[in-house]
């Protein structure tokens, strides 16, 4: 490697993890207007991990972390807790939203997260596993493949071994840990345990709104928001029906040869 | 207690989906708290008091309830809590970016204090540091460079805490009468003369001293003759004395009466010039006026959060109690007075925050006393009708709201009293 690292790291406007999400009426999405929304917390977990990359000092220098969201207008918000959080630079990708739907399908932002790495000579995308709103946990994969990278996914540790590139990933898999070994240029997703995301402090949040944020489209990166999928109705799991309760073992076995379970 | 909620919840969230079965605790409750939408309604607000009120949260979620309860109890001062909060950053949020605060305005200041009483923390945890965020405004207004850089970063990244020394017994809102004498001396001055209700005197390194440096016989006008200093309150050095009071609320962080007898400071504390101290310490009137109200203002709004909660999954009779107007009622009551005074706050912030001298003084000063008498109104309203709501259970201090009544009596005494404001705003409105 001749450069340093160069890490895009984009990020995702969510409902909050702590908000119990509503079905709006129409029934084609959830309730999004005046709901408390924040950083898909996967997402935090990839900006951590690069900010703890450059403090590591490693073999390779940081050079640059550029992280981008792609959405509507409150995007800046969580652009704005990145760069609080030590992201050098940000892209908001000016999408307009629909009414309850999650936002453009894995393959466009694949696509258009394909000609940032083109445009800003990025060798290192660390990419949350999945968004905790549509759960759709394909975008890494995808992106990995339009540009022909080596991916490792739901990484719980990530080593950059040594100045030619190469990088250890551990991630966790049935019964134990998987550890794999890559060179850069490399896309990977983050898993829980990978780290702790900070809490922004406050003169890195002043120091934020000094630091470059970037309107960008779609168009900008030659792609269109064409959707394969139609959403035809999102409705709520049904209720749980109240248990039962047996006597004793017996009573429990044939309870559950009655219900055909045994 | 320092693994992000996040984390915890969001493992248990994405192994079991959103949906929790609805037996015994609601699926909103085991998630709520900070993420539920609060009662208040930030409308209006700017993005960097949102950003201040999202930020704070997450530090305060580290200090539930529970841990307010026992310093309360067992009378412990919430040092993790103060070291929290510098170790971020943010008791520098009003001062001036060259010494590492963040230059924000009162606005934001407000916002924070009301976001820490609004978690829980009540009063005491609003205390444990705002003495740190408004009395170090007049010593960065009018302090020398070397005043500044030696003392503003310690007290930014809390290796000093810092208390406000002005109150005395016999002249508590007669500010101009003090008699603490401050004598000059070949080295400096000798300080004589006893304050009171000095919070965080214990605990804190510096202080923020008011004290008379001609005697009130020999000025010229009775506004001149204090002088500002800020000194070391030195335990092991003689003349210095601190007593504990005990008191009704707020027992984590301590209160005190403090004996100066011949305490020996050096020249360079004198903050600004000698004999203008009165001035100097107006400046910071108004602002903690406004740091006062958005602390009511929490306090009321935590207390109401639980009164909701408690209306709605309280069962009597066959109903939640909600359901009976005559508990709903009062409640939606302190509501909207909380939502009023919330207006008046905010408000006087931005006069005091954007005033380029354009707007009178005693606009500004009308505005901020009157945020401070509403904000505590309605924070005791709230507090008292959160108890009641409570029935039996309200005066329980596993409920919380106990506590926050007991502590809702400060802003209705402290700085100044309801009816020093009502004379105020009397005189200055020609009623009087």
């Amino acid at each position: 490697m001749a450069s340093g690292l160069r890490i895009l790291v984009p990020v995702k406007r969510v409902i909050d993890y702590a908000v119990k999400p509503r079905i709006n009426k129409a029934q084609t999405g959830v309730e999004t207007a005046g709901v408390k929304h924040s950083m898909n917390p996967f997402d935090a977990l990839s900006i951590e991990e690069a900010v703890q990359l450059r403090e590591r000092k490693g073999p390779i220098k940081v050079d640059d972390i550029l992280t981008l969201a792609a959405g509507g207008p409150k995007c800046p918000d969580v652009l704005r807790t990145a760069m609080a959080m030590g992201a050098d630079r940000a892209f908001h990708i000016d999408v307009p939203e629909g009414a309850g739907d999650g936002g453009p399908e894995p393959l466009t932002i694949a696509k258009m997260l394909r000609g940032v790495v083109e445009k800003e000579n990025i060798n290192l995308v660390l990419l949350g596993k999945q968004a905790i709103d549509s759960d759709q946990g394909q975008t890494g994969q995808m992106l990995a493949g339009l540009l022909g990278w080596p991916q490792a996914t739901q990484a719980s540790k990530v080593d950059v071994k040594d100045e030619s590139g190469t990088v250890e990933i551990t991630h966790e898999v049935d019964g134990g840990v998987e550890t794999l070994r890559a060179k850069l240029p490399l896309v990977v997703t983050t898993d829980l345990r990978l780290n702790e995301p900070r809490y922004a402090i406050l003169p890195n949040i002043m120091k934020a709104k000094k630091k470059p944020l970037d309107k960008k489209t779609l168009a900008d990166f030659g792609v269109e928001d064409t959707r394969r999928l139609k959403t035809l109705k999102v409705t709520e799991p049904p209720p749980r029906k109240g248990g039962g309760k047996v006597e004793d073992v017996d009573g429990l076995v044939s309870k559950l040869k009655e219900l055909g379970a045994l | 207690m320092n693994r992000p909620r996040w984390q915890r919840l969001v493992r248990s969230r994405i192994i079991s989906s959103r949906h929790i079965p609805c037996a015994g605790v609601s699926p909103a409750r085991a998630f709520s708290m900070s993420g539920r939408r609060g009662l208040m309604d930030t409308t209006g607000f700017s993005e960097d008091q949102l950003t201040v009120r999202e930020a704070i949260s997450q530090i305060c979620a580290n200090f539930p309830n529970t841990y307010w309860q026992e310093r309360d109890q067992q009378e412990k001062d919430p040092k993790e809590f103060h070291a929290a909060l510098a170790k971020d950053g943010w008791l520098g949020i009003a001062l001036p970016e060259s010494f590492g605060g963040a230059g924000l305005g009162i606005s934001e200041a407000t916002m924070m204090m009301q976001t820490i009483t609004q978690s829980g923390a009540g009063i005491a945890g609003a205390q444990a540091i705002h003495a740190n965020v408004y009395a170090t405004q007049p010593l960065a207004r009018f302090g020398t460079q070397e005043q500044l850089e030696t003392t503003i970063p310690h007290i930014i990244n809390g290796t000093w805490r810092t208390c406000f020394g002005v109150t005395e017994p016999n002249t508590g809102l007669d500010t101009l009468r003090l008699k603490t004498l401050a004598t000059k001396t070949p080295d400096g001055y000798s300080v004589s003369g006893q304050k009171i209700w000095i919070t965080c005197a214990q605990v804190a390194s510096k202080m923020i001293l008011l004290a008379r440096t001609t005697p009130l016989g020999e000025v010229k006008k009775p506004t001149e003759g204090l002088s500002m200093f800020c000194i070391d309150i030195d335990r092991n050095h003689p003349g210095l004395d601190l007593r504990k009071i005990k008191k009704m609320g707020g027992r984590a962080v301590d209160a005190n009466e403090v004996f100066f007898d011949n305490y020996q400071i050096p020249a360079n504390t004198l903050i600004g010039q000698e004999n203008q101290g009165f001035k100097i310490i107006l400046h910071g009137m108004n602002a903690e006026r406004c740091l006062l109200a958005g602390e009511a203002l929490g306090l009321g709004y935590a207390a109401l959060e639980k009164a909701s909660q408690y209306a709605r999954e309280r069962v009597v009779f066959g109903r939640a109690i909600g359901q009976n107007q005559g508990v709903a009622h009062p409640l939606a009551d302190a509501y909207m007075k909380l939502e009023a005074a919330k207006l008046a706050t905010y408000h006087a912030a931005r006069l005091y925050d954007t005033n380029d001298g354009s707007i009178p003084i005693h606009t500004v000063g009308v505005a901020c006393n009157s945020a401070k008498y509403l904000a505590a109104e309605a924070a005791f309203t709230a507090c008292e009708r959160a108890v009641l709501a409570h029935g039996g259970m309200g005066y329980a201090m596993e409920y919380d709201v106990e506590r926050y009544l007991r502590e809702c009596l400060v802003p209705r005494i402290a700085p100044v009293s309801r009816e020093m404001i009502l004379n105020y705003v009397s005189e200055k409105m020609n009623f009087a």
